[in-house]
């Protein structure tokens, strides 16, 4: 698992700060700064992966009975994936607090 | 190709240097003084005489784009531009020193526009000072022609991995005819591995490149690259030593020239060097006690070897061939002043601005430029600057 950036020194940067380490960008918790949700009604997913192709940062992932959710972990309520679902099964919701 | 020595235009032997250095990729836009090299460049591979990519490009900005990808790869990479060429690079020249990717460029200076102007001088170098290029400074077609072998050797070394600028000044340099002495293959390939490059883009080794930072990450990548920059210093001056072991033709950061027991000096970059030299050898034989200093190496700048060149100089008069509009003067004698500021009995330094777009400084101006110079330093005239022949 990559160092958090906070924590690496400019001794540890490989030259050019190229990342060597591949999906590195994992540790990096983009949705802290969402403002808005998407949340699914699973029951009107036809489980088509449109929205999974679409999102702009892979963070939708597939659950176990094979409809798709946003990992919230990552997300950051761009709203392409509501926008995109051919049966309009995706809702943004506004964060609160 | 066998050692010979030609008389030949410098810049159509700085293009048999980059074929003969078996450059993978050239990307360049024609742009005045420098379209010859790229025009014989591109003769050069469309003959099959070389197996390289020449990618005709639509602009600097891409040209600079191609150069940075092919560079990613590890492809040798060269290019070469002037003035309003490598304004519109800029972007991306800072990007390809950035992202610490080895490439060789022919930068021939000319001035920037405005007033459009197609003739040699500083100005457009100066502009990407800060970018983290390295930048050498040549004085004649055979400098311009060895610094393209030892350029490749300096940039494509492991432990620097930066692009590197061989600055010659427009048409003083690039449409002279001189004699250059090429050096024969065997030589060549005896100084100038292949590239091996750590962290290449391939399948195999998959990395990311040019990566966003945040504020967090930022100072850090600056530091890197400060001291990639700053630890470049002892490769070229190896890569310097051996091209003189192979070839007898010997290059320094700082060069000098009858300083040994000269009271005060005349500093310049770039092709005013030889001029500089005829004018002191004329001088001596009046009785001045002058010599010249010549900066070579501009980036990283080689502070030591400048004190040490100066040390027990009266003055000194720098030539400089662009503005800090607003500033103190010209770049060059700015970076020599803070070199010394605070030193004990550091030289005195006059500062003048000299042959802008292409105007001719000829011996005579420099022996004004040089006795002028001594005056004005012994009379402590020495903050801010002469245009040198302004009239009004």
């Amino acid at each position: 698992m990559a160092k958090p950036m906070e924590k690496i020194t400019w001794q540890e940067l490989e030259a050019g700060s190229v990342v060597t380490e591949v999906g590195n960008a994992r540790v990096y918790e983009t949705g802290s700064w969402r403002s808005e949700r998407p949340v699914v009604e699973a029951s009107q997913c036809i489980k088509c992966g449109v929205c999974w192709l679409f999102c702009p940062d892979a963070c939708i992932v597939r659950a176990s009975d094979g409809h798709f959710e946003a990992d919230l972990t990552y997300c950051k309520g761009c709203g392409i994936c509501a926008k995109e679902c051919p049966v309009g099964c995706i809702t943004m919701i506004a964060e609160e607090g | 190709m066998a050692r010979q020595r030609k008389g030949i235009e410098v810049s159509i032997a700085m293009a048999d240097a980059v074929a003969q250095a078996n450059v993978d990729v050239i990307a360049a836009y024609p742009i005045t003084p420098q379209t010859h090299i790229v025009e014989h460049l591109s003769e050069i591979v469309a003959n099959g005489e070389l197996d390289a990519e020449y990618v005709p490009v639509e602009s600097e900005h891409s040209a600079m784009s191609v150069c940075c990808g092919s560079s990613a790869v590890g492809a040798r990479t060269f290019t070469s531009t002037s003035s309003q060429g490598l304004a519109l690079m800029a972007e991306i020249f800072y990007i390809a020193a950035s992202m610490r990717l080895p490439m060789v460029m022919a930068l021939a200076n000319r001035s920037l526009s405005g007033p459009l102007s197609i003739w040699n001088d500083h100005t457009d170098t100066m502009m990407v000072r800060d970018a983290g290029w390295i930048h050498v400074f040549v004085e004649n077609g055979q400098e311009c022609y060895d610094n393209v072998f030892c350029g490749y050797r300096i940039s494509e070394d492991p432990s620097v991995m930066l692009p590197l600028a061989i600055n010659l000044d427009g048409f003083i340099l690039t449409h002279m005819i001189e004699p250059v002495i090429y050096e024969d293959n065997e030589t060549i390939r005896k100084y100038l591995p292949d590239v091996r490059m750590k962290n290449a883009l391939h399948p195999d080794n998959p990395v990311s490149m040019g990566c966003f930072a945040m504020p967090e990450i930022y100072t850090e990548a600056q530091m890197n690259r400060e001291q990639g920059i700053l630890n470049s210093y002892p490769t070229i001056i190896k890569a310097w030593k051996e091209w003189g072991d192979l070839t007898g033709r010997y290059y320094h950061p700082i060069e000098t020239y009858r300083t040994e027991d000269a009271e005060y000096c005349i500093v310049t970059m770039g092709s005013y060097g030889e001029t500089a030299m005829e004018v002191v050898d004329a001088l001596r034989e009046e009785g001045e006690k002058v010599g010249v200093v010549k900066i070579r190496l501009w980036r990283p700048f080689p502070f030591e070897d400048f004190r040490r060149a100066v040390e027990g100089k009266k003055s000194l008069i720098v030539v400089d061939r662009a503005i800090s509009f607003g500033g103190p003067g010209g770049p060059v004698a700015l970076e020599l002043r803070s070199a010394l500021y605070g030193r004990p009995n550091a030289p005195a330094i006059v500062n003048y601005v000299a042959g802008l777009a292409g105007r001719d400084v000829a011996r005579s101006d420099f022996r004004k430029i040089i006795l002028e110079g001594k005056a004005k330093a012994s009379k402590g005239e020495t903050e801010g600057f002469t245009l040198y022949g302004l009239r009004g």
